[in-house]
């Protein structure tokens, strides 16, 4: 550097790279993570303004306490029904999700995405919302087409691309669209579900409906473009929506931090364009279910959107496409502070005498059952890359609402290169 | 009525008729858009279906998504094309593959309207042809209109259709045709018969080109702005050529070019979008491709450079009577 530079005299500067607290090897140690006592956030009228809420982006609603129990203004005094209700779906969530993961590492088909840890999340939101409530989900929230009561055979389907795939075989595994139940078609490009949410909460709104719209990203996604337009959007128009983001604290190896997690917290994103911000404890179904039915109670009374942060812990990878032990510590998932979604919700359960180990376990092996004999059915109608299960000539189908005579061309040169080819593709 | 006279009653007719059409855009509320191709719209029909954005592209065209998901049909507006581009994902990505990933359970029937193209000394920010990058896109359709009568008919079919399409209005040519003499007064639309615009409904059907003359010599396939400044230059050369107007890129009208080129065995191709990789490039092999033999020249193509469009030398870049009469001798010799 040339010494007669002006200002070469001045002390040089240097960039800061965030670097997450545990590589593997290391020990974890979580202490320093604030865990503030359930029950002590306070639970404001959900008329307020947005600007009533500012503490609460930074603060950490919890229900369930270190006992089971459920404390504090955000109770959401939950009938014992509901609670097994909620058990149950977060229990055939992660079934569903084992066995998943199972079968794509027998081949079965190309890739999943499990939810561990974050079955709260889903679960407990699809219990807060009404059912014709539209869902604009990311990838990881399965749990709200099973607490919806979807059909599993359905889903696998989607996963095996199979016959019985109502999507026909056109999007990636685990990418579902269920409009019976409300759940947008999934997008693979992050946060582009975050303005259509917002979009379709305007609509109804425009439309005197009393539908109300949710969307989720990870916290990683909350640095797309996408998110800022749609918080601005949002917020313009007081749409009746709400925003999860659920910070899981990775993005594949990414840590939280490059997505500003050491500036602020996520829900605090909120602040800035005057929504309701609220930072929940997302491994506690309680918790979750509460302020998702503030947001929903805030949006169905014009009050406009809420953005929730809940913060909780991707247990396993990002993917089965994914090894995380290559970058963070493999005692990160056992020291999670805020514990197991389903293990707080069982023993809260078990602590109001409403439930015990017995039948947990039994529901626990019938559930497996059920997914079992749910997966059976749908490999009857086949798995990836065992045959040919759709249409051949469906490839073109959609792309148009009538097919334009380009694609017509196209699709008869496929049907005859494949009847050249001599492949045993049966065309249906 | 001019061009945006045209536009703004097809808007009219289309609210009119249906209450699910709603507007939105930066500035095409009160205002009326920058160019007032909405003016009246929001006294009209009210500020929840004629309303003001935040200046966020993907924001307008993702939250449009949302609204046509919901079973709106959102008629967007970019203020100029150039600033598609934060967008481009939302259309790429998601409108244009909604149907198709979801198997028709969510559709996006969007109308993005843009004004675009350049001849208004916009400089490089606001006078882009961006057309052959959806063209590329499956699933979107791209429809340009060239005259009032045509925009307002090709407005409401796009309106009605159930499919993302891009609306590209020429906006040099939004007040009167334009001949490509940049220092000859411009026409205005009022003495050309494709300025008497009815006040009611009425749709072109997308897919449909335009002759828009007959001839036996030459082949001109053009579309926006270039459709006067073509016919302009075969009139002054007394060329018998024949000029289609494409009016939709995609679904394009094969039939009407390959029936014509058939006949005249010359083709040339004109747009004044950068060359490589242009719409003009596709419209080449597909004439190379189905006319090859009935071919007495090589196709010509006029394009603008590849290069950003230059500000003070906006004339030098626009492909004007100049280049298109020379490719002309070139494509007529022999
Ligand atoms: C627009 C876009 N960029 C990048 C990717 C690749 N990608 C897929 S998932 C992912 C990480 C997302 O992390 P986060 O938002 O925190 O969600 P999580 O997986 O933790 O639930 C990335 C980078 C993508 N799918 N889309």
């Amino acid at each position: 550097m040339p010494s007669d530079r002006p200002g070469a005299n001045l002390p040089p500067l240097s960039l800061y790279v965030p670097e997450p607290r545990f590589r593997p090897g290391d020990t974890v140690d979580f202490t320093e993570v604030p865990v503030p006592p359930a029950g002590q956030a306070r639970r404001p009228d959900t008329a307020e303004p947005a600007s009533a809420f500012t503490d609460l982006a930074y603060d950490l609603v919890r229900v369930l306490d270190a006992d089971g129990q459920a404390v504090g203004p955000w109770n959401p005094r939950l009938s014992p029904d509901t609670l097994r209700a909620m058990l149950r779906s977060m229990v055939t969530v992660r079934a569903f999700d084992e066995r998943m993961f199972r079968a794509q590492r027998q081949g079965k088909t190309s890739f999943y995405m499990k939810c561990t840890g974050e079955e709260a999340v889903a679960v407990s939101a699809a219990f807060a919302l009404d059912r014709d409530d539209m869902c604009f989900p990311s990838y990881r929230q399965q749990g709200l087409l099973i607490a919806r009561g979807w059909s599993l055979v359905d889903m696998m389907n989607q996963i095996y691309s199979n016959k019985g795939d109502r999507l026909q075989g056109k999007q990636l595994p685990i990418m579902y669209s269920v409009r019976d139940a409300s759940f947008f078609s999934i997008s693979g490009n992050l946060t582009t579900q975050y303005p259509q949410a917002v979009g379709w909460a305007m609509a109804s709104a425009a439309k005197g409906d009393t539908r109300i719209a949710a969307a989720w990203c990870g916290e990683g996604s909350t640095a797309e473009g996408d998110f800022h337009s749609a918080c601005t959007f949002a917020s313009v128009y007081r749409a009746p929506v709400i925003f999860n983001v659920v910070n899981n604290q990775w993005a594949i190896s990414s840590f939280s931090g490059f997505a500003g997690a050491e500036a602020t917290t996520f829900a605090a994103r909120a602040i800035g364009y005057g929504i309701a911000g609220l930072r929940v404890d997302g491994n506690d179904a309680l918790a979750v279910y509460a302020a998702t039915a503030w947001a929903a109670e805030r949006a169905r009374t014009n009050q406009g959107p809420t953005l929730i942060e809940h913060f909780t812990y991707r247990v396993e990878g990002h993917s089965t496409s994914d090894d995380p032990g290559q970058y963070r510590s493999a005692g990160e998932a056992s020291a999670w502070p805020l514990g197991d979604p389903v293990t707080r919700l069982k023993d809260h359960l078990i602590a109001i005498g409403e439930w015990d180990e017995e039948r947990h376990i039994a529901q626990d092996k019938e559930i497996a059952e059920m997914v079992r004999a749910a997966q059976k059915e749908a490999e009857a109608n086949g798995i990836l890359g065992h045959g040919l299960h759709q249409p051949l000539d469906s490839l073109f189908d959609g792309v148009f609402e009538e097919m334009p005579w380009h694609l017509r061309e196209q699709q008869a040169q496929m049907l005859a290169e494949e009847t050249a080819s001599g492949r045993p593709w049966a065309r249906k | 009525m001019n061009m945006i006279q045209a536009i703004n009653s097809a808007m009219d007719v289309m609210m009119d008729r249906d209450p699910a059409v709603i507007v939105m855009g930066e500035d095409v509320g009160y205002f009326g858009g920058v160019f007032r191709a909405t003016a009246g719209l929001q006294a009209k029909y009210g500020k929840t279906r004629v309303f003001d954005t935040p200046i966020t592209e993907c924001g307008i065209i993702g939250v449009a998504v949302g609204m046509g998901a919901y079973g709106l049909r959102p008629v967007p507006e970019i203020q100029f094309a150039d600033y598609i581009y934060p967008a481009l994902d939302q259309l790429v990505s998601e409108a244009a593959r909604l149907r198709y990933r979801s198997a028709g359970e969510f559709i996006a029937p969007i109308t993005v309207r843009s004004p675009f193209g350049g001849g208004i000394f916009g400089g490089q920010t606001h006078s882009q042809s961006p057309e052959g990058i959806f063209t590329h896109v499956s699933g979107i359709k791209t429809v340009i209109p060239s005259t009032p009568y045509d925009a307002k008919g090709l407005l409401i079919a796009a309106i009605e259709d159930n499919d993302p399409t891009l609306f590209f209005e020429p906006k040099r040519i939004y007040n009167g045709p334009f001949d490509g003499h940049w220092d000859r007064p411009t026409q205005n639309w009022s003495q050309h018969p494709a300025g008497a615009v009815p006040e009611g409904y009425y749709k072109i059907p997308l897919g449909k080109a335009n002759v828009v003359r007959e001839g036996e010599a030459l082949t001109i396939l053009v579309y926006g702005t270039m459709v006067h400044v073509a016919s302009a230059v075969v009139a002054d050369a007394g060329v018998d050529a024949e000029i289609i107007d494409l009016r939709t890129l995609v679904p394009l009208d094969i039939e009407t070019i390959e029936a014509s080129v058939k006949k005249t065995g010359r083709c040339m191709i004109i747009h004044e979008a950068t060359r490589t990789g242009g719409f003009g490039a596709e419209l080449s092999a597909l004439v190379q491709e189905r006319c090859f033999y009935h071919l007495e020249a090589p196709i010509e193509r006029v394009t603008g450079f590849d290069t950003p469009y230059p500000h003070s030398l906006e004339w030098a870049y626009f492909p004007g009577p100049v280049r298109i009469g020379e490719a002309l001798k070139k494509v007529m010799k022999d």
